[in-house]
């Protein structure tokens, strides 16, 4: 049979159009989409007042706890924590000072992911396990993570936590909406992104007593947490380490 | 071909040996009767082709995962344009298949693979089903 080159780079043509076309035959049907009841923001942040926050209520970490399936272990060095308190030195190391004002002094300040601009946790992921959705949340894929614990080391707000042992046993009550973790993945705050994703703000906003705690969109100007922010001053936690951090706290 | 005996038995032996799981499931009686899953549901239909489901249900689940996780899309909307909530306990579990001992368990058991979805994903409550 005679081939000539013109025939040969021909089919050579046709074979890779017909390899190209090969996902065509895989492709399925279905489509993906949005809730469309889901709230829209193209920035999500939150504005804490710790003046509004009250003594000894603890009801943002409680709800946060119980919706997330978050263990209570025994071993303090275990600890697995989305939001807590701190004081505030702790909360702003470099704010701190002797004779800061006392009510401030002894404030006990909620404290969360700060959903970086720049975070941190996400350079550093071998895996991609973490990253910054197109939102401005920083979030986990469980599916992904290695549990290799860079993140944690190079969170400086404490933000993240370490499942040493099987958390399920050590769950009160296992909210069947929400998954658990498991041992050796890192887990952290979500700005509940699955209930924004039903229209829903927060947990722990939601359940604040005191309205201490706001959520919104910085890119919306006529937000609630922009309005809080141009009338008032706000200092964030570690800002000088360049992570952008999007927590704001009103002193 | 030098030593032929001993070359082909010793490929006999080995031929044997290796093929040797199948033979002793012959023996038992048990080869090749792929388990009895109670699918517990009264839906008609699976989300996509049931042939696909047997096939490719893992490549959806990973879809599912992408499509939430990374981009926030949470409705899927099957070729048929019904639309579904892409959540593994709460549709795939709770809407079709009540019961993951009989239906997942029991084939991943035959398949010998040990997915790891449940470790974290919650399945309902049911009686500890002696799985086979």
């Amino acid at each position: 049979m005679k081939f000539n080159k013109r025939e040969f780079l021909e089919l050579c043509g046709l074979s890779a159009l017909g390899v190209s076309a090969l996902p065509l035959l895989k492709l399925r049907a279905g489509q993906v989409q949005p809730n469309p009841k889901a709230m829209v923001g193209k920035r999500w942040a939150m504005v804490i007042n710790p003046g509004a926050c009250t003594d000894n209520c603890r009801e943002c970490r409680v709800a946060c706890d119980q919706i997330h399936n978050i263990p209570h272990l025994p071993d303090p060095k275990h600890e697995v924590k989305w939001i807590w308190t701190e004081n505030f030195e702790n909360a702003f190391p470099g704010q701190e000072y002797q004779y800061l004002e006392a009510s401030l002094k002894e404030r006990a300040i909620p404290v969360l992911c700060n959903h970086c601009d720049n975070p941190p946790c996400v350079r550093v992921c071998p895996t991609q396990a973490t990253f910054k959705n197109k939102d401005g949340i920083v979030l986990m894929d469980y599916h992904r993570c290695i549990g290799c614990r860079y993140c944690v080391a190079a969170c400086p707000y404490g933000s993240r936590s370490f499942n040493w042992q099987d958390p399920r046993p050590f769950i009160k009550e296992i909210n069947k909406e929400y998954p658990t973790r498991t041992r050796g993945v890192v887990e952290k705050c979500t700005f509940c992104v699955e209930r924004l994703a039903k229209g829903q703000i927060p947990a722990c906003v939601e359940a604040c007593t005191g309205k201490a705690l706001v959520f919104g969109d910085l890119e919306d100007p006529q937000s609630e947490v922009r309005q809080l922010l141009s009338a008032h001053y706000a200092i964030r936690r570690k800002s000088e380490l360049g992570t952008g951090p999007q927590v704001y706290y009103l002193v | 071909m030098y030593d032929k005996g001993k070359i082909l038995t010793g490929l006999l032996v080995f031929l044997v040996l290796l093929t040797s799981p199948i033979w002793y499931n012959f023996a038992l009686g048990k080869a090749g009767t792929p388990p009895q899953l109670k699918v517990g549901t009264k839906e008609k239909k699976c989300i996509e082709p049931t042939a696909y489901m047997i096939s490719s249900h893992m490549t959806l689940l990973n879809t599912w995962r992408n499509a939430v996780i990374r981009d926030g899309n949470r409705l899927y909307t099957a070729g048929d344009g019904k639309q579904y909530d892409m959540s593994l306990t709460k549709t795939c579990l709770l809407q079709c298949h009540t019961s993951k001992a009989e239906f997942c368990d029991r084939c991943h058991a035959y398949a010998a693979v040990q997915p790891y979805c449940w470790d974290c994903h919650n399945a309902p409550e049911e009686k500890q089903h002696e799985i086979q």
